[in-house]
């Protein structure tokens, strides 16, 4: 069976095709185009008209690499929620044109599951983990447990990835910022004091970069703040995801999110895997990133568990919580 | 020290039973984890155990029946104090009478409360983390806890153990109620607040 989906919450537009048999997924394409705002934020109307200039050409491009004819789809997916209501509704408008257009069934998904499910699809090893999820607007450190993927610790305010677009952006740096601050932390082994604040297994990021800035307005090398900002929030990540591990009892850990993308992050989870004897798995890096191949993937398990939607059904969420979703394809 | 002596390992430490002075004792010793850099390791360790040690003090203050503390190791992270005989609550609500477990229950009530006069928070109140002893309820494990004024704060204290006895003890979720009047028994500052908040957090549909 072949899916179509259609990824767009934030500034990301995503096409992903694959083809799923039983629980394995194989990603035909996955195309991905990115809107980068010229200063300062997403501007949420501005990325929902990138969105919108793309997103037809995209679904184009995807049908040619996966070489199918959009007549052999199967079914179209998208990304209900959460997110930013003008790039949901972009994505959702075209997935029911999609639908109606070529007389296919169509299946609105939650993003932060579609990032667990995609890890789960495409490693077959990775059966039930413990899934620290990282991206700009989200952190949280999600499990499968009584019918459904529960949230044991998210950040109290910030994500992290927005934690370190934030920091970036007071020093002029173009977004998005982390793979510029990695760099740059690279260079540096000494450690300046940041608040670390991990709360049961919550999180805060706010604290962090206010001191973070203040550290630069106050000149202190830049290299050296990268590392501190790095190491201190890392930690922390790192040690909620052993706390919901240890709590849910669960021998494995995964990341998803663009912030996985970071060499540092996944080496602290990873040794922190090892310690417990647990298991560490990381997708690549365009599967962890929102990308349309992991909405099909979770479109395509969630029609082959018997779920089906009508237009009606369809309405974005933008307050899509992750536990929202009753999880009817696991025991 | 053996392996067979550790009773408990968790993500953040580990509890070893042994003797001090010729009394049972158990150590708590908070783990060096290597997968964050050496500063904040040294840093999170030392004021956790520190933190903790303050907090068990003062709860005794109030009246509340914690471990006497033998030692604290703040370097080290390693405190040391009374093993605690008896049964963990978790292990024996489920097998008590009904009018033993409603008498349990204002007695948790009542303790809960004075932790709170004091504006101590446990941070995490679960039925594993209570020993009746001689009748008496001890408190172990004020690792996540923290001096805090706000309601909020007691709020959530409280929604901890509601959650835990939901999940741990579900056949006699409802009886939480006689924990909120036991509660309201020595907790004299603002009860009602306390109580809404509990419904606000329930409300917010948080899952932990």
């Amino acid at each position: 069976m072949i899916t179509l989906g259609i990824e767009g919450t934030a500034h990301s537009i995503g096409i992903g095709i694959v083809k799923g048999r039983n629980d394995s997924c194989s990603v035909l394409s996955n195309m991905i185009r990115t809107y980068r705002p010229e200063k300062g934020g997403i501007h949420p109307r501005e990325a929902a008209n990138h969105h919108v200039t793309y997103i037809a050409e995209l679904i184009k491009e995807a049908l040619q690499q996966a070489h199918i004819p959009a007549q052999d789809v199967d079914l179209i997916s998208f990304s209900q929620g959460p997110g930013l209501g003008p790039c949901l509704r972009t994505a959702a408008t075209a997935a029911r044109a999609l639908s109606l257009k070529l007389h296919k069934p169509i299946i609105g998904v939650n993003h932060c599951v579609a990032h667990l499910e995609i890890g789960r699809g495409v490693l077959p090893e990775c059966t039930d983990p413990v899934l620290l999820y990282t991206s700009g607007a989200n952190t949280q450190v999600i499990a499968f447990a009584e019918g459904k993927y529960r949230v044991f610790g998210e950040t109290l305010d910030i994500g992290i990835g927005n934690c370190l677009d934030k920091f970036g952006r007071s020093l002029q740096m173009p977004f998005p910022s982390g793979p510029r601050i990695e760099q740059l932390a690279k260079k540096s082994t000494n450690y300046l004091e940041l608040p670390y604040s991990v709360k049961g297994m919550d999180i805060a990021f706010s604290g962090l970069l206010t001191a973070a800035i203040h550290y630069h307005k106050n000149n202190k090398p830049l290299g050296d703040i990268c590392y501190s900002l790095q190491e201190t929030a890392f930690a922390a990540l790192t040690e909620i995801t052993e706390r919901a591990m240890a709590h849910t009892e669960k021998q494995q850990v995964l990341l998803g999110g663009g912030v996985a993308a970071n060499q540092r992050l996944r080496d602290m989870v990873s040794i922190m895997a090892n310690e417990r004897g647990a298991r560490f798995f990381v997708p690549e890096k365009s599967l962890c990133v929102d990308n349309g191949a992991m909405i099909a993937w979770l479109g395509y398990i969630m029609y082959q568990s018997g779920v089906r939607m009508e237009i009606d059904d369809t309405i974005i969420n933008q307050r899509f919580r992750t536990d929202q979703v009753e999880v009817i394809w696991r025991d | 020290m053996t392996e067979e002596n550790s009773i408990y390992q968790g993500a953040e430490a580990k509890i070893i039973k042994t003797m001090c002075l010729g009394y049972p004792v158990v150590e708590k010793r908070r783990l060096k984890k290597s997968y964050r850099i050496q500063e904040i390791d040294t840093r999170l360790i030392a004021s956790r155990t520190k933190e903790e040690a303050k907090l068990m003090a003062a709860a005794r203050k109030q009246g509340v029946c914690v471990p006497i503390i033998f030692d604290v190791d703040i370097q080290q992270g390693i405190i040391t104090m009374e093993y605690i005989e008896g049964n963990r609550i978790k292990d024996i609500y489920n097998t008590l009478s009904k009018q033993k477990r409603l008498k349990l229950c204002r007695d948790i009530g009542e303790s809960i409360g004075r932790l709170h006069m004091g504006d101590i928070i446990h941070g995490d109140i679960t039925t594993s983390n209570m020993i009746v002893y001689e009748g008496r309820i001890h408190f172990i494990d004020f690792g996540l806890g923290e001096i805090n004024h706000e309601v909020e704060a007691k709020g959530v204290d409280l929604h901890v153990l509601m959650e835990a006895m939901e999940s741990t003890h579900s056949r006699f979720a409802n009886e939480f109620k006689y924990v909120l009047e036991g509660y309201k028994r020595t907790y004299i500052k603002n009860p009602k607040e306390v109580e809404g908040k509990i419904q606000e957090i329930v409300q917010r549909g948080r899952y932990r």
